[in-house]
């Protein structure tokens, strides 16, 4: 590696057994803590692989350590805000970091739920209708209208998700009209502006897909039983609370159609290296999107290490060589 | 994927559970889930945060070279003891100097009668195991420290709350709540209390009350546990009488040395009647063994050899800075319909927030924000505490205190916009019942 005029070019040397990768992890979104649970997890995952680690927070000091130790690649393992957004694969790109993940303006499509649902609704994926309200628009044109608009439009149960974020945080599934408005604030505590979803009843699956040097490929889907049928943030990280199926319990003909609708969900949003995409199957077999995640979760709880599991790798195996393509492509 | 045993933990339901030990948990760990309130506060430890929610004590108060000093010279010499296991109702010589702290309370009591703990966290832990069964009462004022809640449900006792006001537990609503039990046929195993400087509620027990709870609890037959961190964190050096003080044969006490030296040495105490000490010494023994006898031996060497006295007036004067601080903050910034205790001692103020407002929701809010609280629902074992949240003001400085009230400011404007927007359209469901608190106003 070379620094020229201050700006570091990477061009790594070093053999696959020498490399350096530094997994960011922490950042200052609500999902800091589980972030820095993935990060540790892929950090030991990778290190098994005979790579050399170091774990980094996404801080004041991030800019300073990346020109200054110059690793090989970087894995984002970042969860939330500015990880996910865009915003650090912004500063990786002008500092000429080779990244594992998604280039900052896919991370800015998909990381806006709306606007990924948007995207591909209007490239014909199947999708539960939507409304993306900000908070601005209660108070300028009163709460009540808008709300019953909401109502008229997509029915009862519905989901109300922050416009952005992760883990489930802030997610609620609204049955009955007055618990909608308490809801809504309690939704908009995480965002400034939501995105009300038409309740699809179905099986729950996650996709992972992995960019290989023969295009995108589908992991093993796996499919969700919450205990509580809701997959939230206890459901999520608190082992034992949900029970997976991987593959997913599917007719090989359903599970193709999921295995697809993640392949071009992945495709059309431009993601690059990595994806999980959610899902839902309904009971006539229509494969509905939910939406998509530029940074899945590496937890002991996540999906993506199940279904890497399945798919006869490891976590650290499929990171390891994304590292490799990431360091290609420099 | 397969579990750390081997094999997939394949469930009767068919599927994979990634905790095969799931039916096999005791029912005390029904509670014992991820929360997004807990994961939230991750955020706090970045210095970007103004963390107005731990309760970690101002240590950069310490004379730490001194200490270093001395712990390497304790080494040295008494290497061999410090290092060894120990008794397991703890060192003989601390438990003469602990018993020296207590005297400044007013309490006389004898090193028997001391059984050194890992902090007075687990004093508090072996009292309720050998008090308390499942279904059980404990009486607790309302609201109470929040580990206390957790060590009084791990152990699957009922909390019955008792009101506070500003002069502490009402006499009048323990009678009340001994009464309510007795006509459900139940009786309270014992009444905890923290009566000075009460976290989270700010306030102390009136000196007058004093006595009169102490007859309604020997009048009903009731112990008394009183827990004690912060009695010489007074900020005018006020030191209140202890309970045990004043009675011996009924109360449990319980002293730290987390606030008035340093909580990372995890050295507590309970000084209990005869009968009790001697089950508290078995259930220590059978939890920890021995308490550390190295911090053991870092405190005795600290109070023998440290003007460990001056150094509490050091600590008495940077938390009232940094109370009169949050005081000065909230009076300029808080919005209309706020209230606050006025603590003239410890870490913490407790705020009450405008009516239909929800702390425990609003707390992403407050993170984006970059300000962190406790919200009051922590305190309470029964939902209430939703208007309420707590204020550490003993960790950052005045000037970070000073900005992180402000940041809250704007969080509550944020929180009034919205429910002038929102509350009108519906009965909005907030999380919890709204509840009696200590009321400065």
């Amino acid at each position: 590696m070379d620094s020229f005029g201050g700006m570091v070019t990477y061009a790594s040397h070093a053999s696959p057994s020498e490399r350096t990768v530094a997994v960011l992890a922490g950042g200052l979104s609500h999902e800091r803590d589980v972030s820095i649970r993935s990060g540790r997890r892929l950090a030991a995952a990778l290190r098994e692989t005979g790579l050399v680690v170091e774990e980094w927070d996404a801080d004041a000091a991030l800019v300073g350590r990346l020109t200054e130790h110059r690793p090989d690649a970087v894995v984002v393992a970042l969860h939330g805000g500015a990880g996910e957004n865009g915003a650090v694969q912004s500063v990786l790109e002008m500092l000429d970091v080779p990244f594992v993940g998604s280039d900052s303006r896919a991370c800015r499509r998909a990381w806006d739920k709306p606007t990924a649902k948007a995207t591909l609704a209007a490239a014909g994926l199947a999708t539960p209708d939507w409304v993306a309200l900000p908070q601005a628009i209660f108070r300028e044109l009163g709460a009540k209208p808008v709300l019953d608009a909401l109502v008229a439009r997509l029915g009862l149960p519905l989901v109300l998700k922050p416009d952005q974020g992760g883990s489930a945080l802030g997610v609620h599934v609204v049955r009955e009209l007055p618990e909608l408005s308490a809801a809504m604030v309690g939704c908009l505590a995480y965002s400034d502006s939501v995105l009300a979803e038409r309740y699809v009843t179905g099986v729950e699956v996650a996709v992972t897909v992995i960019d290989t040097d023969h295009g995108p490929q589908p992991l093993p889907a796996v499919e969700i039983e919450a205990e509580s049928g809701f997959y939230d943030f206890a459901a999520r990280y608190t082992a034992g609370f949900a029970r997976f199926h991987c593959p997913a319990r599917l007719e090989p003909m359903v599970a193709k159609s999921v295995a697809e609708l993640a392949t071009r969900a992945h495709s059309m949003l431009g993601m690059r290296d990595v994806s999980r995409t959610d899902a839902v199957v309904t009971p006539d077999g229509t494969v509905q999107f939910l939406e998509i995640n530029v940074s899945p979760g590496l937890t002991e709880t996540s999906l993506l290490p199940m279904a890497a599991d399945e798919y006869g790798s490891t976590m650290g195996t499929v990171f390891r060589d994304l590292i490799e393509r990431a360091i290609t492509r420099g | 994927m397969n579990t750390p045993g081997g094999e997939p933990a394949v469930t009767s339901r068919g599927g994979r559970s990634l905790d095969r030990h799931l039916a096999r948990y005791a029912q005390r760990t029904v509670g014992m889930t991820a929360s997004e309130i807990r994961a939230l506060f991750a955020v706090a430890s970045r210095p970007e945060v103004v963390s107005l929610a731990g309760g970690m004590p101002h240590l950069a108060a310490l004379p730490l070279d001194s200490l270093a000093a001395g712990v390497g010279e304790m080494i040295a010499s008494d290497g061999l003891t410090a290092l060894q296991y120990g008794s397991a109702q703890g060192a003989p010589q601390l438990r003469e100097q602990i018993c020296e702290v207590m005297a400044l309370e007013g309490v006389r009591a004898h090193a028997d009668d001391v059984v050194v703990t890992v902090g007075s966290q687990m004093a508090l832990d072996m009292v309720t195991r050998i008090f308390c069964d499942p279904g059980d009462v404990v009486l607790a004022e309302a609201p109470s420290y929040v580990g206390a809640l957790g060590t009084f449900t791990a152990y699957q006792a009922d909390v019955v709350h008792v009101e506070m006001d500003d002069d502490g537990l009402v006499p009048a609503a323990l009678r009340e709540a001994l009464a309510a039990l007795a006509a459900r046929g139940r009786r309270a195993k014992f009444l905890y209390t923290i009566p000075n400087f009460h976290n989270p509620a700010g306030v102390t027990l009136a000196v007058q009350r004093r006595a009169e709870i102490l007859e309604i609890c020997a009048a009903a037959d009731l112990l008394v546990v009183e827990d004690n961190p912060y009695g010489l964190l007074g900020f005018d050096g006020q030191i209140y009488p202890a309970l045990r003080s004043v009675e011996s044969d009924n109360v449990v006490y319980l002293g730290s040395f987390s606030k008035t030296f340093a909580p990372g040495l995890r050295v507590g105490w309970a000084l209990a009647p005869h009968a009790v000490r001697e089950k508290l010494v078995l259930a220590a023994e059978s939890a920890t063994l021995c308490p550390p006898a190295f911090t053991q031996a870092v405190v005795s060497r600290y109070l023998a050899e440290h003007d460990w006295k001056g150094q509490i007036k050091a600590y008495r004067e940077a938390y009232r800075d940094r109370r009169d601080a949050t005081i000065s903050a909230l009076e300029q910034y808080l919005p209309d319909g706020c209230r606050w205790t006025h603590p003239d001692g410890g870490f913490y103020v407790w705020v009450t927030v405008p009516e239909g407002l929800d702390t425990k929701a609003m707390l992403p809010r407050a993170v984006t924000a970059r300000v962190a609280y406790v919200p009051g629902t922590a305190f309470y074992a029964d939902s209430f505490g939703s208007r309420q949240l707590r204020l550490s003001f003993c960790y950052p400085t005045p000037e970070r205190i000073r900005e992180g009230v402000r940041r809250l400011a704007e969080v509550l404007a944020g929180e009034l916009d919205l429910l002038r927007t929102f509350g009108s359209v519906h009965e909005r469901q907030l999380s919890g019942p709204q509840s009696p608190s200590p009321d400065t106003a």
